[in-house]
Protein backbone atom coordinates (compact mmCIF):
# COMPACT_ATOMS: atom_id res chain seq x y z
CA UNK A 1 0.00 0.00 0.00
CA UNK A 2 1.57 3.13 -1.21
CA UNK A 3 2.33 5.50 1.87
CA UNK A 4 1.74 9.34 2.06
CA UNK A 5 4.99 10.04 0.33
CA UNK A 6 4.19 7.78 -2.35
CA UNK A 7 1.64 9.52 -3.58
CA UNK A 8 2.68 13.45 -3.27
CA UNK A 9 2.67 15.29 -6.54
CA UNK A 10 6.64 15.73 -6.10
CA UNK A 11 8.24 12.44 -6.86
CA UNK A 12 10.99 13.24 -4.25
CA UNK A 13 12.31 9.75 -4.50
CA UNK A 14 12.88 9.46 -8.26
CA UNK A 15 14.34 13.14 -8.08
CA UNK A 16 16.80 11.85 -5.39
CA UNK A 17 17.56 8.34 -6.72
CA UNK A 18 18.25 10.11 -10.52
CA UNK A 19 20.78 12.48 -8.96
CA UNK A 20 22.52 10.45 -6.89
CA UNK A 21 22.61 7.86 -10.05
CA UNK A 22 23.42 9.32 -13.12
CA UNK A 23 22.15 5.93 -14.51
CA UNK A 24 18.95 6.33 -13.47
CA UNK A 25 16.57 8.58 -15.51
CA UNK A 26 14.99 11.30 -14.22
CA UNK A 27 11.21 11.51 -13.11
CA UNK A 28 8.70 11.33 -16.00
CA UNK A 29 7.18 14.78 -14.62
CA UNK A 30 10.46 16.74 -14.91
CA UNK A 31 10.86 18.28 -17.98
CA UNK A 32 11.71 21.53 -20.05
CA UNK A 33 10.08 24.64 -20.79
CA UNK A 34 7.94 24.44 -24.19
CA UNK A 35 8.80 20.92 -24.90
CA UNK A 36 12.03 21.38 -24.39
CA UNK A 37 14.31 18.40 -23.45
CA UNK A 38 15.55 18.36 -20.27
CA UNK A 39 18.56 16.34 -20.04
CA UNK A 40 21.25 19.04 -19.27
CA UNK A 41 18.70 20.88 -17.25
CA UNK A 42 18.54 17.97 -14.96
CA UNK A 43 22.21 17.21 -14.94
CA UNK A 44 22.73 20.85 -13.12
CA UNK A 45 21.17 19.50 -10.28
CA UNK A 46 23.30 16.44 -10.40
CA UNK A 47 26.11 18.59 -10.79
CA UNK A 48 25.21 20.78 -7.64
CA UNK A 49 24.57 18.11 -5.74
CA UNK A 50 27.71 16.06 -6.30
CA UNK A 51 30.32 18.94 -6.67
CA UNK A 52 29.15 20.83 -3.45
CA UNK A 53 29.25 17.93 -1.78
CA UNK A 54 33.38 17.34 -2.98
CA UNK A 55 33.56 20.63 -2.02
CA UNK A 56 32.86 20.27 1.14
CA UNK A 57 35.35 17.18 1.81
CA UNK A 58 37.96 19.33 -0.02
CA UNK A 59 37.04 21.87 2.82
CA UNK A 60 37.39 19.21 5.27
CA UNK A 61 40.12 17.22 4.18
CA UNK A 62 42.54 19.76 2.56
CA UNK A 63 46.12 17.94 3.64
CA UNK A 64 44.62 14.85 1.90
CA UNK A 65 43.96 17.03 -1.27
CA UNK A 66 47.13 18.17 -1.07
CA UNK A 67 49.13 14.79 -0.86
CA UNK A 68 46.85 13.14 -3.43
CA UNK A 69 46.54 15.97 -5.94
CA UNK A 70 43.28 17.91 -7.02
CA UNK A 71 41.96 15.21 -9.67
CA UNK A 72 42.88 12.21 -7.31
CA UNK A 73 41.23 13.34 -4.57
CA UNK A 74 38.00 14.76 -6.31
CA UNK A 75 37.50 11.56 -8.02
CA UNK A 76 37.53 9.84 -4.99
CA UNK A 77 36.11 11.89 -3.25
CA UNK A 78 32.89 11.75 -5.46
CA UNK A 79 33.06 7.77 -5.20
CA UNK A 80 32.46 9.00 -1.37
CA UNK A 81 29.34 10.99 -1.76
CA UNK A 82 27.78 8.57 -3.86
CA UNK A 83 28.52 5.89 -1.57
CA UNK A 84 27.50 7.89 1.74
CA UNK A 85 25.43 10.67 1.04
CA UNK A 86 24.95 12.61 3.97
CA UNK A 87 22.22 12.25 6.46
CA UNK A 88 22.29 15.75 8.06
CA UNK A 89 21.88 19.29 6.65
CA UNK A 90 24.78 19.98 8.78
CA UNK A 91 27.80 19.61 6.21
CA UNK A 92 30.13 20.12 9.33
CA UNK A 93 29.17 16.79 10.57
CA UNK A 94 30.06 15.48 6.79
CA UNK A 95 33.01 12.76 6.21
CA UNK A 96 33.18 11.12 9.59
CA UNK A 97 32.91 7.89 7.21
CA UNK A 98 35.64 9.38 4.88
CA UNK A 99 39.07 8.02 6.52
CA UNK A 100 37.48 4.26 6.56
CA UNK A 101 36.60 4.82 2.97
CA UNK A 102 40.09 5.72 2.30
CA UNK A 103 41.63 3.32 4.50
CA UNK A 104 39.97 0.78 1.61
CA UNK A 105 40.41 2.94 -1.55
CA UNK A 106 41.85 0.74 -3.92
CA UNK A 107 43.86 3.42 -5.72
CA UNK A 108 45.52 5.08 -2.32
CA UNK A 109 46.91 1.65 -1.32
CA UNK A 110 50.17 3.49 -1.81
CA UNK A 111 49.49 5.75 0.46
CA UNK A 112 48.30 3.84 3.42
CA UNK A 113 49.32 6.78 5.90
CA UNK A 114 46.19 8.51 4.01
CA UNK A 115 43.51 7.15 6.07
CA UNK A 116 45.18 8.12 9.44
CA UNK A 117 45.98 12.07 7.79
CA UNK A 118 42.16 12.02 7.00
CA UNK A 119 40.94 11.36 10.91
CA UNK A 120 43.25 13.88 12.18
CA UNK A 121 41.40 16.63 9.95
CA UNK A 122 37.26 15.09 10.74
CA UNK A 123 38.58 15.59 14.03
CA UNK A 124 40.09 19.05 13.51
CA UNK A 125 36.77 20.40 12.29
CA UNK A 126 34.84 18.47 15.49
CA UNK A 127 37.50 20.22 17.48
CA UNK A 128 36.39 23.49 15.15
CA UNK A 129 32.40 23.09 16.30
CA UNK A 130 32.94 21.90 19.48
CA UNK A 131 31.21 23.25 22.70
CA UNK A 132 33.09 26.19 24.44
CA UNK A 133 33.83 24.52 27.61
CA UNK A 134 36.97 25.54 30.71
CA UNK A 135 39.56 22.97 30.44
CA UNK A 136 40.77 21.12 33.67
CA UNK A 137 42.67 23.85 36.07
CA UNK A 138 46.00 22.84 37.31
CA UNK A 139 44.50 23.66 40.75
CA UNK A 140 41.68 21.47 40.35
CA UNK A 141 43.87 18.82 39.81
CA UNK A 142 46.11 19.80 42.70
CA UNK A 143 43.22 20.38 45.22
CA UNK A 144 42.56 16.20 44.56
CA UNK A 145 44.55 14.27 48.01
CA UNK A 146 47.37 12.35 46.24
CA UNK A 147 46.46 9.38 48.08
CA UNK A 148 43.61 9.29 46.02
CA UNK A 149 45.12 10.64 42.83
CA UNK A 150 45.60 6.84 40.89
CA UNK A 151 41.64 6.82 40.75
CA UNK A 152 41.10 9.92 39.43
CA UNK A 153 38.83 9.97 36.34
CA UNK A 154 38.07 12.57 33.92
CA UNK A 155 35.88 14.29 32.21
CA UNK A 156 37.21 14.38 28.30
CA UNK A 157 36.43 18.08 26.60
CA UNK A 158 34.27 17.84 23.15
CA UNK A 159 36.58 18.82 21.06
CA UNK A 160 39.32 16.04 22.64
CA UNK A 161 40.50 13.37 20.02
CA UNK A 162 43.15 10.83 19.53
CA UNK A 163 44.56 9.56 16.40
CA UNK A 164 47.21 6.76 17.13
CA UNK A 165 49.05 5.63 14.21
CA UNK A 166 51.76 3.54 12.70
CA UNK A 167 52.54 6.40 10.05
CA UNK A 168 54.44 9.78 11.00
CA UNK A 169 50.98 11.57 11.34
CA UNK A 170 51.40 14.73 12.23
CA UNK A 171 54.39 15.01 10.31
CA UNK A 172 52.19 15.07 7.20
CA UNK A 173 49.27 16.68 8.64
CA UNK A 174 51.24 19.75 9.40
CA UNK A 175 53.57 19.71 6.30
CA UNK A 176 50.82 19.52 3.90
CA UNK A 177 48.63 22.06 6.24
CA UNK A 178 50.97 24.83 5.27
CA UNK A 179 51.51 26.88 2.87
CA UNK A 180 55.36 26.13 2.46
CA UNK A 181 56.97 23.23 0.49
CA UNK A 182 56.44 19.93 1.78
CA UNK A 183 60.29 18.63 2.82
CA UNK A 184 61.13 15.08 2.73
CA UNK A 185 58.80 13.18 5.75
CA UNK A 186 59.99 9.76 6.83
CA UNK A 187 56.55 8.57 6.49
CA UNK A 188 57.11 4.99 8.59
CA UNK A 189 57.71 6.54 11.65
CA UNK A 190 54.97 6.01 13.98
CA UNK A 191 53.67 9.17 15.48
CA UNK A 192 50.29 9.76 17.45
CA UNK A 193 48.23 12.71 17.61
CA UNK A 194 45.80 14.59 20.36
CA UNK A 195 43.73 17.15 18.53
CA UNK A 196 42.07 19.81 21.57
CA UNK A 197 40.54 23.41 21.68
CA UNK A 198 41.59 24.89 25.28
CA UNK A 199 40.20 28.28 23.31
CA UNK A 200 38.99 29.18 20.44
CA UNK A 201 42.06 27.92 18.56
CA UNK A 202 43.06 24.00 17.48
CA UNK A 203 45.95 22.68 19.13
CA UNK A 204 47.33 19.33 17.19
CA UNK A 205 49.88 17.63 19.64
CA UNK A 206 52.20 14.71 18.42
CA UNK A 207 52.41 13.41 21.66
CA UNK A 208 55.78 12.01 23.06
CA UNK A 209 56.16 7.78 23.17
CA UNK A 210 53.81 6.11 25.83
CA UNK A 211 51.64 9.28 25.47
CA UNK A 212 49.38 7.88 23.30
CA UNK A 213 48.64 4.82 25.36
CA UNK A 214 47.98 6.91 28.55
CA UNK A 215 45.44 8.99 26.49
CA UNK A 216 43.57 6.30 25.16
CA UNK A 217 42.98 5.13 28.85
CA UNK A 218 41.78 8.37 30.83
CA UNK A 219 39.62 9.15 26.96
CA UNK A 220 37.84 5.98 27.25
CA UNK A 221 36.96 6.20 31.36
CA UNK A 222 39.88 5.00 32.93
CA UNK A 223 41.68 6.38 35.93
CA UNK A 224 44.60 8.14 35.96
CA UNK A 225 46.44 4.97 37.27
CA UNK A 226 45.66 2.55 35.13
CA UNK A 227 46.85 5.01 32.33
CA UNK A 228 49.88 5.09 33.65
CA UNK A 229 50.48 1.71 33.96
CA UNK A 230 49.62 1.61 30.01
CA UNK A 231 51.76 4.56 29.22
CA UNK A 232 54.68 2.70 31.09
CA UNK A 233 53.69 -0.83 29.59
CA UNK A 234 54.37 1.02 26.01
CA UNK A 235 57.49 2.98 26.49
CA UNK A 236 60.41 2.67 29.06
CA UNK A 237 60.73 6.45 28.50
CA UNK A 238 57.20 7.37 29.92
CA UNK A 239 57.60 9.84 32.53
CA UNK A 240 54.07 10.27 34.53
CA UNK A 241 54.60 14.06 35.52
CA UNK A 242 55.11 14.74 31.80
CA UNK A 243 51.84 13.28 30.99
CA UNK A 244 50.19 14.84 33.62
CA UNK A 245 51.40 18.12 32.32
CA UNK A 246 49.98 17.40 28.93
CA UNK A 247 46.64 16.74 30.48
CA UNK A 248 46.45 20.31 31.62
CA UNK A 249 48.46 21.92 28.53
CA UNK A 250 46.07 20.26 25.77
CA UNK A 251 43.16 21.06 28.09
CA UNK A 252 41.79 17.52 26.60
CA UNK A 253 39.48 17.27 29.79
CA UNK A 254 36.87 19.77 31.41
CA UNK A 255 36.49 17.62 34.91
CA UNK A 256 38.58 15.14 37.40
CA UNK A 257 36.62 13.16 38.97
CA UNK A 258 37.50 10.84 42.19
CA UNK A 259 35.93 7.51 42.58
CA UNK A 260 33.71 6.99 46.00
CA UNK B 1 41.81 36.44 11.20
CA UNK B 2 42.15 39.26 13.99
CA UNK B 3 41.50 36.92 17.26
CA UNK B 4 42.63 39.11 19.71
CA UNK B 5 39.86 41.28 18.65
CA UNK B 6 37.63 38.98 19.35
CA UNK B 7 38.92 38.21 23.26
CA UNK B 8 38.84 41.66 23.57
CA UNK B 9 35.89 42.66 23.66
CA UNK B 10 33.73 42.95 27.08
CA UNK B 11 31.21 40.05 27.81
CA UNK B 12 27.30 42.20 27.16
CA UNK B 13 26.16 42.89 30.90
CA UNK B 14 24.13 40.36 32.27
CA UNK B 15 19.99 40.87 32.67
CA UNK B 16 19.94 42.83 29.35
CA UNK B 17 19.20 41.73 25.64
CA UNK B 18 22.53 40.59 24.34
CA UNK B 19 22.65 43.21 21.28
CA UNK B 20 22.00 46.84 21.98
CA UNK B 21 18.56 47.81 20.36
CA UNK B 22 19.69 49.85 17.48
CA UNK B 23 21.18 46.82 15.63
CA UNK B 24 17.79 44.66 15.73
CA UNK B 25 15.45 45.83 13.15
CA UNK B 26 17.14 45.57 9.61
CA UNK B 27 17.02 48.86 7.58
CA UNK B 28 15.99 49.49 3.87
CA UNK B 29 19.64 49.70 2.46
CA UNK B 30 21.65 46.97 1.84
CA UNK B 31 23.19 44.39 3.11
CA UNK B 32 25.96 41.62 2.68
CA UNK B 33 26.26 37.56 3.41
CA UNK B 34 28.73 37.39 6.25
CA UNK B 35 31.78 35.60 5.46
CA UNK B 36 34.65 34.89 8.00
CA UNK B 37 37.14 35.96 5.77
CA UNK B 38 35.80 39.54 5.86
CA UNK B 39 35.35 39.65 9.48
CA UNK B 40 38.26 42.14 10.12
CA UNK B 41 37.12 44.29 6.38
CA UNK B 42 33.64 44.53 8.20
CA UNK B 43 34.63 45.46 11.54
CA UNK B 44 37.15 48.18 10.03
CA UNK B 45 35.06 49.55 7.04
CA UNK B 46 34.26 53.38 8.25
CA UNK B 47 31.09 53.02 5.82
CA UNK B 48 29.95 49.82 7.55
CA UNK B 49 27.03 47.74 5.87
CA UNK B 50 23.36 48.11 6.49
CA UNK B 51 23.18 44.76 7.49
CA UNK B 52 24.54 41.16 7.53
CA UNK B 53 23.25 38.17 6.65
CA UNK B 54 24.10 34.81 7.40
CA UNK B 55 23.33 30.88 6.65
CA UNK B 56 21.44 29.62 9.84
CA UNK B 57 22.69 25.70 9.09
CA UNK B 58 26.63 27.63 9.49
CA UNK B 59 26.02 28.35 13.18
CA UNK B 60 24.16 25.46 14.47
CA UNK B 61 27.08 23.72 15.68
CA UNK B 62 27.78 23.74 19.86
CA UNK B 63 30.90 26.69 19.94
CA UNK B 64 33.72 27.44 18.80
CA UNK B 65 34.99 30.45 16.51
CA UNK B 66 31.98 30.49 14.32
CA UNK B 67 29.93 31.62 17.24
CA UNK B 68 32.52 34.39 18.68
CA UNK B 69 32.62 35.83 15.00
CA UNK B 70 28.92 36.09 14.95
CA UNK B 71 28.59 37.38 18.60
CA UNK B 72 31.25 39.88 17.41
CA UNK B 73 29.68 41.20 14.61
CA UNK B 74 26.08 40.91 16.27
CA UNK B 75 27.03 43.75 18.56
CA UNK B 76 27.76 45.99 15.53
CA UNK B 77 25.17 45.36 12.95
CA UNK B 78 21.66 44.13 12.23
CA UNK B 79 21.38 40.90 11.88
CA UNK B 80 19.17 39.01 9.04
CA UNK B 81 18.76 34.42 9.45
CA UNK B 82 18.43 32.99 5.95
CA UNK B 83 17.83 29.25 6.20
CA UNK B 84 19.15 26.97 3.22
CA UNK B 85 18.08 23.49 4.58
CA UNK B 86 15.03 23.31 6.22
CA UNK B 87 13.28 21.62 2.94
CA UNK B 88 10.13 23.27 3.21
CA UNK B 89 8.97 22.54 -0.25
CA UNK B 90 9.45 18.36 0.06
CA UNK B 91 6.66 15.63 0.99
CA UNK B 92 7.78 14.98 4.48
CA UNK B 93 7.49 17.00 8.09
CA UNK B 94 10.07 19.06 8.51
CA UNK B 95 12.66 17.67 11.43
CA UNK B 96 12.30 18.65 14.58
CA UNK B 97 15.58 18.67 15.65
CA UNK B 98 16.10 21.25 12.76
CA UNK B 99 13.57 23.42 13.65
CA UNK B 100 15.14 23.48 17.41
CA UNK B 101 17.86 24.27 16.62
CA UNK B 102 16.64 26.93 14.35
CA UNK B 103 14.70 28.50 17.21
CA UNK B 104 18.14 28.43 19.43
CA UNK B 105 19.40 30.87 16.80
CA UNK B 106 16.89 32.74 16.78
CA UNK B 107 16.55 33.00 20.36
CA UNK B 108 20.13 33.61 20.73
CA UNK B 109 21.13 36.28 18.12
CA UNK B 110 17.83 37.98 18.01
CA UNK B 111 17.72 38.29 14.29
CA UNK B 112 15.70 41.34 12.14
CA UNK B 113 14.55 39.13 9.50
CA UNK B 114 13.97 35.05 9.41
CA UNK B 115 13.91 33.75 5.77
CA UNK B 116 13.54 30.10 4.05
CA UNK B 117 13.63 29.02 0.88
CA UNK B 118 10.65 27.28 -1.57
CA UNK B 119 12.42 24.29 -2.09
CA UNK B 120 13.29 21.09 -0.83
CA UNK B 121 17.09 19.59 -0.01
CA UNK B 122 16.30 16.35 2.17
CA UNK B 123 14.37 12.77 1.55
CA UNK B 124 14.66 9.94 3.68
CA UNK B 125 17.14 11.34 5.36
CA UNK B 126 19.38 11.62 2.62
CA UNK B 127 20.43 15.80 2.65
CA UNK B 128 21.06 16.45 -1.15
CA UNK B 129 22.95 19.76 -0.70
CA UNK B 130 21.00 21.47 -3.48
CA UNK B 131 17.69 24.08 -3.52
CA UNK B 132 15.90 21.03 -5.47
CA UNK B 133 12.31 22.57 -7.20
CA UNK B 134 8.96 21.31 -6.76
CA UNK B 135 5.92 21.19 -9.03
CA UNK B 136 2.76 23.78 -7.85
CA UNK B 137 -0.33 21.90 -7.43
CA UNK B 138 -2.69 22.02 -4.57
CA UNK B 139 -1.27 18.85 -2.93
CA UNK B 140 2.69 20.79 -2.80
CA UNK B 141 0.56 23.67 -1.66
CA UNK B 142 -1.25 21.94 1.58
CA UNK B 143 2.31 20.50 2.02
CA UNK B 144 4.59 23.77 2.27
CA UNK B 145 1.84 26.08 4.16
CA UNK B 146 2.09 23.01 5.99
CA UNK B 147 5.41 23.60 6.73
CA UNK B 148 5.79 27.54 6.78
CA UNK B 149 3.04 27.22 9.89
CA UNK B 150 4.93 24.98 11.48
CA UNK B 151 8.23 26.70 11.24
CA UNK B 152 6.22 29.98 12.49
CA UNK B 153 4.56 28.29 15.49
CA UNK B 154 8.43 26.84 16.55
CA UNK B 155 10.45 30.17 15.88
CA UNK B 156 7.51 32.24 17.14
CA UNK B 157 7.00 34.97 14.80
CA UNK B 158 6.83 35.82 10.39
CA UNK B 159 9.07 33.95 8.16
CA UNK B 160 9.94 34.96 4.80
CA UNK B 161 9.98 32.77 1.78
CA UNK B 162 12.39 33.08 -0.84
CA UNK B 163 10.90 32.36 -4.71
CA UNK B 164 13.83 29.87 -6.14
CA UNK B 165 15.93 29.93 -9.10
CA UNK B 166 14.78 26.56 -10.87
CA UNK B 167 16.11 24.52 -14.66
CA UNK B 168 13.36 22.00 -14.57
CA UNK B 169 9.50 22.30 -15.17
CA UNK B 170 7.50 19.53 -14.16
CA UNK B 171 4.37 18.51 -16.67
CA UNK B 172 1.92 17.74 -13.41
CA UNK B 173 2.30 21.57 -12.42
CA UNK B 174 -1.37 23.15 -12.39
CA UNK B 175 -0.61 26.50 -11.54
CA UNK B 176 2.46 29.69 -12.08
CA UNK B 177 4.70 30.20 -9.36
CA UNK B 178 3.30 33.58 -8.39
CA UNK B 179 0.01 31.91 -8.05
CA UNK B 180 1.31 29.65 -6.10
CA UNK B 181 3.34 31.78 -4.21
CA UNK B 182 0.67 34.48 -3.31
CA UNK B 183 -1.13 31.73 -1.99
CA UNK B 184 0.63 30.65 0.60
CA UNK B 185 1.17 34.23 1.81
CA UNK B 186 -3.19 34.07 2.03
CA UNK B 187 -2.58 30.90 3.72
CA UNK B 188 0.19 30.94 6.35
CA UNK B 189 1.18 34.70 6.62
CA UNK B 190 4.52 34.61 6.19
CA UNK B 191 6.45 37.18 4.52
CA UNK B 192 8.43 36.89 0.98
CA UNK B 193 12.29 37.75 -0.03
CA UNK B 194 11.88 38.58 -3.09
CA UNK B 195 15.51 37.21 -5.42
CA UNK B 196 15.80 39.12 -8.37
CA UNK B 197 18.51 37.17 -9.74
CA UNK B 198 16.37 33.85 -9.23
CA UNK B 199 13.46 35.57 -11.24
CA UNK B 200 15.95 36.58 -14.34
CA UNK B 201 17.02 32.94 -14.16
CA UNK B 202 14.50 31.20 -14.02
CA UNK B 203 12.66 33.70 -16.96
CA UNK B 204 15.67 32.88 -18.80
CA UNK B 205 15.77 29.55 -18.53
CA UNK B 206 11.96 28.63 -18.68
CA UNK B 207 11.57 31.46 -21.56
CA UNK B 208 8.81 33.91 -19.36
CA UNK B 209 9.20 37.66 -19.42
CA UNK B 210 10.79 38.67 -16.05
CA UNK B 211 8.36 41.84 -15.69
CA UNK B 212 5.36 39.88 -16.07
CA UNK B 213 6.66 37.53 -13.41
CA UNK B 214 6.98 40.78 -11.21
CA UNK B 215 4.17 42.18 -12.22
CA UNK B 216 1.63 39.35 -11.02
CA UNK B 217 4.26 39.11 -7.76
CA UNK B 218 2.51 39.92 -4.27
CA UNK B 219 4.90 42.50 -4.16
CA UNK B 220 3.39 44.12 -0.98
CA UNK B 221 4.56 41.31 1.55
CA UNK B 222 7.85 41.59 0.05
CA UNK B 223 10.38 41.94 2.98
CA UNK B 224 13.51 41.71 2.12
CA UNK B 225 15.36 41.47 -2.07
CA UNK B 226 18.69 39.24 -2.63
CA UNK B 227 21.00 40.29 -5.51
CA UNK B 228 23.39 37.42 -6.55
CA UNK B 229 25.51 36.91 -9.52
CA UNK B 230 24.82 34.00 -12.26
CA UNK B 231 26.68 31.48 -14.55
CA UNK B 232 25.45 30.98 -18.16
CA UNK B 233 25.77 27.62 -19.75
CA UNK B 234 23.57 26.07 -22.58
CA UNK B 235 20.45 23.83 -22.54
CA UNK B 236 19.84 20.34 -24.26
CA UNK B 237 18.96 22.97 -27.86
CA UNK B 238 22.12 25.24 -27.37
CA UNK B 239 19.97 28.07 -25.86
CA UNK B 240 21.15 30.39 -22.47
CA UNK B 241 20.83 28.36 -19.50
CA UNK B 242 21.74 30.53 -16.39
CA UNK B 243 22.85 28.80 -13.26
CA UNK B 244 22.26 30.36 -9.77
CA UNK B 245 25.65 30.46 -8.74
CA UNK B 246 26.46 33.23 -6.44
CA UNK B 247 30.18 33.74 -7.51
CA UNK B 248 30.26 36.71 -9.62
CA UNK B 249 29.26 40.59 -9.69
CA UNK B 250 25.33 41.12 -10.08
CA UNK B 251 24.10 41.24 -13.84
CA UNK B 252 23.40 44.53 -15.47
CA UNK B 253 19.64 42.87 -16.17
CA UNK B 254 19.39 42.04 -12.76
CA UNK B 255 20.39 45.98 -11.73
CA UNK B 256 17.91 47.25 -14.13
CA UNK B 257 14.90 44.91 -13.08
CA UNK B 258 15.64 45.58 -9.27
CA UNK B 259 15.94 49.36 -10.25
CA UNK B 260 12.42 48.54 -11.30
CA UNK B 261 11.36 46.79 -8.06
CA UNK B 262 12.03 49.51 -5.77
CA UNK B 263 11.29 52.86 -7.89
CA UNK B 264 8.05 50.56 -7.39
CA UNK B 265 7.55 49.21 -4.09
CA UNK B 266 10.06 51.33 -2.83
CA UNK B 267 12.91 51.10 -0.16
CA UNK B 268 13.38 47.25 1.01
CA UNK B 269 16.19 45.70 2.70
CA UNK B 270 18.57 44.55 -0.21
CA UNK B 271 21.08 41.26 0.42
CA UNK B 272 24.38 40.89 -1.86
CA UNK B 273 24.67 37.25 -1.67
CA UNK B 274 28.07 36.21 -3.25
CA UNK B 275 29.28 32.44 -2.12
CA UNK B 276 32.01 31.26 -3.47
CA UNK B 277 34.72 32.61 -5.39
CA UNK B 278 34.44 35.16 -2.42
CA UNK B 279 36.18 38.90 -3.92
CA UNK B 280 38.21 40.80 -1.53
CA UNK B 281 36.10 42.87 0.82
CA UNK B 282 35.95 46.24 -1.44
CA UNK B 283 34.50 43.92 -4.25
CA UNK B 284 31.40 43.34 -2.49
CA UNK B 285 31.03 46.55 -0.50
CA UNK B 286 30.98 48.22 -3.55
CA UNK B 287 28.00 45.89 -4.81
CA UNK B 288 26.17 46.91 -1.54
CA UNK B 289 27.33 50.55 -2.23
CA UNK B 290 25.31 50.27 -5.95
CA UNK B 291 22.26 48.83 -4.48
CA UNK B 292 22.10 51.68 -1.73
CA UNK B 293 22.71 54.15 -4.85
CA UNK B 294 19.23 52.22 -6.07
CA UNK B 295 17.75 52.35 -2.63
CA UNK B 296 18.54 55.97 -2.13
CA UNK B 297 16.79 56.96 -5.61
CA UNK B 298 13.75 55.01 -4.98
CA UNK B 299 13.24 56.39 -1.26
CA UNK B 300 13.56 59.58 -3.10
CA UNK B 301 11.09 58.98 -5.43
CA UNK B 302 9.01 57.49 -3.30
CA UNK B 303 8.78 60.44 -0.93
CA UNK B 304 7.68 61.92 -4.30
CA UNK B 305 4.64 60.17 -4.47
CA UNK B 306 5.74 58.26 -7.13
CA UNK B 307 5.00 54.19 -6.13
CA UNK B 308 1.91 53.19 -7.77
CA UNK B 309 2.95 49.99 -5.45
CA UNK B 310 2.79 47.52 -8.98
CA UNK B 311 5.08 46.70 -11.12
CA UNK B 312 3.49 48.52 -14.55
CA UNK B 313 3.78 47.36 -18.02
CA UNK B 314 4.76 50.96 -18.78
CA UNK B 315 8.26 50.42 -17.29
CA UNK B 316 11.03 48.86 -19.45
Amino acid sequence: MPSADDIHDLDAVGFRAAILDPARARPQTVTGPHGKQADKRFNVYRNNVTVSLINALADTFPAVQRITGESFFRDMAREFVRAHPPVSPLLFLYGHEFPAFVADFEHAARMPYLADVARVERAWLTAYHAADLEPLAPQALAAIDPACLADVTFRPHPAAALVRSGFAVFDIFDANRSQDTVGRIDAARAQSVLVTRPGTEIMVTALPDGHDAFFERLLSGGTLGEAAEAGMEAAETFDINEAIGGILSTGAFIAAETAQ
Amino acid sequence: MNRTRLSQDPAPAAGTSRFAARTARIPASAGVGFKHTHLDAILDDPDPVGFLEVHAENYMGDGGFPHRALERVRRDFPLSLHGVCMSIGGPQPLSEDHLARFKALVDRYEPGLVSEHLAWSTHDDVFMNDLLPLPYTDETLAHVCDHIDRMQEVIGRQMLLENPSTYVVFENSTMSETDFIREIVHRTGCGLLLDVNNVFVSATNHGFSPLSYLMDYPMEHVGEIHLAGHAVQEDDEGEPLLIDSHDAPVADAVWDLYAIVVRQAGPIPTLIEWDSDLPEWPVLRSEAAAADRILDEAAHSFMMGKSHGKISHAVG
